[in-house]
């Protein structure tokens, strides 16, 4: 599949974001924020997150002010997003997002090649290690690509970022949104440790830090 | 602007508002002497935060009577969102949830259209009946009667519960009530709070023996009669001002029993929910109220003092 880039709206997405998005992140969902100050204002930096919902996204983009959300970009599935013309519309011009090819991994050229044009532009990428949204509210097995990202960009600061509800609200495969408040816990950023495996083991270690301070109630 | 607002009701608005501006002076006060290092104290955010939900409330109060239900409905929609978000809920039951939440919007169509026969049935019979069978439409079996138990309890409290005192609002008395429906809620709402922290600087400042040392330490005797009298004392005085009472048959003895009321009933709401937060494990209900918690944390006592204060004023001074 051929990946154009497509440059997002400029002030219709940060109107979107403030009129549609932002109301309803706060009224319909709710949110708990815990260290939105360790949040970066400038690129380049590398914010990674667990992914339960198509919620994730849009709650976390509302943290930035609005001058900020300019120049942050989620990264996501081109083979999911781009297949019907008006969604791509909506996640590429409205949301901003930056697709990458999944199925093309393994080929000659690198899929994350728009990641790094983005982030040499200055930019703030939101990363979903774990590729999909997988079961809702469960922490599944981070892949390694976002690693690649980190060790191109060394000086990129890495934010992980925790998040809990939005699965419940809108898990994947469901229609109907429920409400329910969500949490989400920004850590402490770190930057590239030296080698792959140290990266991967303090994210995932971060990561279950920032669920254990959550302790969220049972929901089987 | 604001000529269609009863007299009464702009007294009683300004009232609350001198109040807060003494305790506003009072915290002012009293943290200049406190050093400045951690930010603002407990106390400064919890008045903060008073004035933001007393200029709301009024807002919503004088506008006009669709503005005050739709803001009830709204403060169910958080109260029971929050309740839904604090305890353990089944995947299973995500449709059974959405149906819960529908049954806020109908609740508060029944106090518009002023139809109090659906009002007091609605909740406790129809929504009671349909939630267990929806779920059990979805088979889940396991957790059942935990799961059915919890959310219908969640809405009672928070959506059956709360909306009677947007029926205060379009309730029709025998005798007129000076300011209309809107006094009624003042007066419920200001002393079922004003009750909240009588007890609160009562139980600060006296007593040693605990009320109920299992669910709520900080609660002392003195501190709980205290708050008794002092709420039944200004319930007494306010009376003439925003309820048909002091113009009916008993103008003494409805006003102190209305007090009485709204402060026991006060006190069993506030210690339900601390229950619940214990049971829980968490100190707050939320964080959308800072100084406060969530939204739980401040209308626990309305949970209680709401539905007895409406079917006292409704058995006493309602149209027969």
């Amino acid at each position: 599949m051929e990946c154009v880039e497509t440059k997002p709206y400029g002030l219709l997405r940060q109107l979107f974001f403030a009129l549609v998005v932002r109301p309803f992140t706060l009224v319909a969902l709710g949110l708990n924020v815990r260290g939105s100050e360790r949040l970066p204002f400038r690129g380049p930096a590398i914010i990674v997150a667990n992914h339960n919902s198509h919620l994730d996204t849009l709650a976390l983009m509302t943290l930035f002010p609005l001058s900020v959300l300019r120049i942050v970009r989620p990264v996501a599935a081109a083979d999911y997003f781009l297949k019907n013309k008006y969604v791509a519309w909506l996640a590429l011009r409205l949301i901003g997002i930056i697709p990458i090819a999944r199925a093309e991994i393994g080929h000659k050229h690198d899929p994350l090649e728009p990641c790094y044009r983005a982030l040499e532009r200055g930019e703030i990428l939101i990363v979903f290690p774990e590729g999909s949204r997988g079961e809702p509210e469960r922490l599944g097995k981070f892949k390694t690509g976002v690693a690649h990202l980190a060790e191109k960009f060394a000086h990129a600061p890495v934010i992980p970022v925790f998040m809990h509800g939005m699965g419940k609200a809108l898990p994947r495969g469901e229609a109907i949104f429920v409400p329910f408040f969500c949490d989400i816990c920004v850590g402490e950023p770190f930057t590239w440790p030296g080698d792959r495996k140290a990266f991967m083991d303090h994210m995932e270690e971060t990561m279950k830090d920032l669920a254990g301070q959550l302790q969220p109630p049972e929901w089987e | 602007m604001f000529e269609h607002i009863p007299i009464q009701i702009r007294w009683a608005i300004g009232a609350i508002f001198a109040i807060l501006a003494v305790a506003t002076a009072i915290v002012l006060f009293v943290d200049r002497k406190r050093e400045r290092a951690d930010g603002p104290s407990e106390l400064s955010l919890r008045v903060r935060t008073w004035w933001i939900m007393v200029i709301v409330f009024s807002l919503a109060l004088v506008v006009n009577r669709a503005v005050s239900i739709v803001f009830f409905a709204f403060l169910s929609f958080l109260a029971l969102k929050e309740y839904l978000s604090l305890i353990p809920t089944r995947r299973a039951d995500r449709r059974v949830l959405f149906w819960a939440y529908l049954a806020i919007p109908i609740q508060y169509f029944w106090v518009y259209d002023e139809w109090y026969g659906l009002f007091i049935i609605f909740i406790p019979v129809y929504v009671f009946l349909f939630l267990p069978m929806r779920m059990v439409l979805i088979g889940e079996t396991r957790d059942f009667l935990r799961a059915i138990g919890t959310i219908f309890w969640g809405l009672m409290m928070m959506v059956f519960s709360i909306s009677h005192m947007a029926y205060l609002l379009v309730l029709p008395t025998r005798i007129p009530t000076p300011g209309g429906g809107a006094g009624l809620v003042l007066y419920l709402v200001f002393l079922t709070e004003f009750n909240d922290c009588a007890q609160y600087v009562w139980g600060k400042s006296l007593g040693r023996s605990k009320v109920l040392p299992t669910v709520s330490p900080k609660k002392t005797y003195a501190g709980w009669i205290g708050g008794i009298l002092t709420t039944t004392v200004l319930a007494v005085m306010i009376a003439p001002y925003l309820t048909p009472m002091c113009a009916g048959e008993h103008p003494w003895r409805d006003p102190l029993l209305a007090g009485l009321i709204i402060a026991m009933a006060g006190f069993i709401g506030d210690v339900t929910i601390s229950a619940l937060k214990r049971d829980l494990g968490v100190k707050d209900s939320g964080t959308l109220l800072p100084g406060h918690g969530g939204i739980l944390d401040r209308i626990d006592s309305l949970t209680y003092t709401a539905p007895l204060f409406f079917h006292f004023i409704r058995y006493l001074y309602g149209m027969r």
